[in-house]
């Protein structure tokens, strides 16, 4: 078990890492991937059971993470590396020809830790499912975990997949939505609110809770009461409220920076707010 | 006489059917899911007999994609039924990421393919998703004949890993290939040997190409009869082989010209040995409704179609 501490100084190194890996193609989303990247840390460092290596398509006997808003590879990428999956040193291939590191997550390139494509937004919760069913088939007692944008919810496929889990008992999954309230267009309740989002997924027969999804104390605990939650008969949902670009002082508090890459002088701003704990690659 | 006389009339979905409940018996990987259709897609036997791998989906056919995909992590081998329409054109782009991209082992099983579909008309008859899922790196994509050929082709596809689209239909028609036949995906059967002009058929289209030998072989013109099964991956050696003997094809298939088996050839043909082509299939138009036979007939998908195109073909040998 890590300390708060150390997942913190882990998170650090992570967000270095997204903002360096946009940086360099100048693409890719490093907004959402900073407000995530306190959740990701928690859980494969802290909460997931997982086999890093070799990894194993199938994760057999592990728990499985499922990452539906795929833009936000960044901070699974780095992530992924941090924990084993990869070489470090392949984080500054992201974006550019002939990498495994593909702007949005996919198993083609054969990039170890992904086990299915994403990107095309509202299909994660589904592919989760059908995984926690085969969990369930096979007699593990294991989690799978699914994380997905809050606009994303205003996709249709999220709700058929809502309906499926709470009809077919999918108690061994965790749903988290990323509360950000940003979208690309601007806030998520001027493009298309989405009314008491928490009530709505009580409403279709989910367990819920909310966690401050940037502070990691709050993150850690948020995703113990939701194991515990579990089991019971019902998947369940956690709001996790964050911040579009936590931890850089001037990307918080607006949508500009969901998918717009920081240019030379921005990327130097920003790594001057995030301590370089275990190296940067 | 015809090559077949075909003692019985049964349709290609049962065969899905019968299929599937054999592999729910020798497989327990196999798992089933399906969109509110379990009676049209015959998938009651597998339902009844395994209800823990038998998953009712609710009218939801992108989340049974997305579901069916993450089965595969695992292990499972998910087999979903809607109609055709409602297995490719409705869920295209989840098919797309979450199976063909992530080259998942989901069978993608679609009835009611065509205008056999009948009286429910042009909403529900899809004749653009050969074209759609062939469109896909990774898939195959399948089209039996008839019951045996279906209920062959769905135990074979359980033993292939990888993405599959296997199409058949709604209405009986004559059973006439083996019971006990061995599936062997991509590869073509060769009904008949001939000189004159090579049939290339697939689906329902291919008792209709029987039927035209027939009278093709009175007016004195010895017809090549070939059963393309797999669309994709094709069975170029044998289209190859065969129009090097004929030097003209004819093309027939319950689906647009546009995107179909005929194009796939057509292409295969161009890079090799261009070669006189003639299509029956469906000429950039909806179906509408009617009963099956009816409109076989109206967009030009019967036996005399066949002849005919064949003569064409013939005619335009140098």
């Amino acid at each position: 078990m890590a300390t708060t501490q150390e997942l913190e100084r882990t998170a650090s190194q992570v967000r270095r890492d997204i903002l360096r890996m946009v940086h360099a193609p100048a693409s890719g989303h490093p907004g959402g991937s900073l407000g995530c990247a306190d959740l990701f840390v928690a859980l494969y460092f802290d909460v997931m059971h997982i086999n890093p290596a070799p990894f194993n398509m199938n994760g057999t006997d592990e728990d499985l993470f499922f990452l539906s808003n795929g833009h936000i590879s960044p901070v699974w990428y780095s992530t992924l590396a941090r924990r084993g999956y990869f070489p470090v040193s392949e984080l500054s291939t992201f974006r550019f020809i002939n990498s495994r590191l593909q702007g949005h997550p996919a198993t083609e390139e054969g990039l170890e830790g992904i086990r299915i494509a994403s990107g095309s937004l509202g299909q994660g919760l589904s592919a989760a499912s059908g995984a926690a069913l085969t969990k369930k088939l096979n007699g593990e007692n294991r989690m799978v975990y699914c994380l997905m944008g809050d606009g994303e919810q205003q996709e249709g496929q999220v709700w058929e997949a809502v309906m499926f889990a709470a009809h077919h008992k999918i108690d061994n999954l965790i749903a988290v939505i990323d509360w950000n309230n940003r979208q690309i267009d601007g806030d998520v309740e001027d493009v298309m609110a989405l009314g008491n989002l928490e009530e709505k997924y009580q409403t279709f027969g989910w367990e819920t809770l909310r966690m401050n999804g940037n502070d990691m104390q709050s993150v850690v605990d948020g995703l113990a009461l939701a194991k515990e939650k579990s089991g019971n008969g019902k998947p369940v949902a956690i709001m996790m409220q964050t911040e579009m670009g936590a931890g850089v002082d001037f990307m918080m508090g607006t949508h500009k920076w969901h998918g717009v890459a920081p240019n030379d002088e921005q990327l130097a701003q920003a790594l001057n707010q995030l301590e370089e704990t275990l190296g940067d690659y | 006489m015809k090559l077949f006389e075909a003692t019985e009339k049964k349709d290609t979905r049962s065969g899905f059917g019968a299929g599937l409940a054999e592999l729910g018996k020798e497989n327990d990987q196999v798992v089933a899911l399906c969109a509110d259709l379990t009676g049209s897609l015959k998938m009651n036997a597998f339902a009844d007999a395994h209800p823990d791998r038998f998953f009712q989906v609710g009218i939801a056919e992108a989340n049974m994609i997305g579901v069916a995909a993450g089965l595969t992590i695992g292990g499972k081998i998910p087999f979903t039924g809607t109609f055709a329409n409602f297995s490719t054109g409705r869920v295209y782009d989840q098919i797309r990421q979450s199976v063909a991209y992530s080259g998942k082992n989901v069978k993608i099983c679609a009835s009611h393919a065509g205008l056999t579909l009948g009286e429910d008309g042009a909403t529900h008859q899809i004749l653009e998703d050969i074209g759609l899922m062939k469109m896909l790196p990774h898939m195959v994509v399948i089209n039996p004949c008839d019951y045996n050929q279906t209920k062959a082709a769905t135990k074979a596809i359980a033993d292939y890993n990888g993405p599959v689209y296997l199409r058949f239909g709604r209405p009986k028609v004559p059973v006439f290939t083996p019971a006990d036949q061995t599936f062997e995906i991509g590869k073509a059967w060769k009904i008949k040997e001939g000189k004159d002009v090579t049939i290339i058929a697939t689906g329902h289209l291919v008792w209709k190409a029987v039927e035209a030998e027939e009278i093709l072989r009175e007016k004195g013109i010895d017809a090549e009869i070939i059963n393309i099964h797999t669309i994709k991956p094709l069975d170029e050696e044998a289209i190859l082989t065969s129009v090097a003997k004929t030097g003209c094809v004819v093309t027939a298939e319950e689906h647009q010209m546009h995107g179909g088996l005929g194009d796939s050839v057509s292409q295969l043909l161009s890079r090799n040995t261009p070669t006189p082509q003639e299509y029956v299939a469906v000429n950039d138009s909806f179906g509408e409704s009617g009963t099956p036979d009816q409109l076989m007939e109206k967009y030009g998908l019967n036996t005399e179609s066949i002849v005919a195109a064949a003569e064409r073909a013939m005619a335009r040998k140098a």
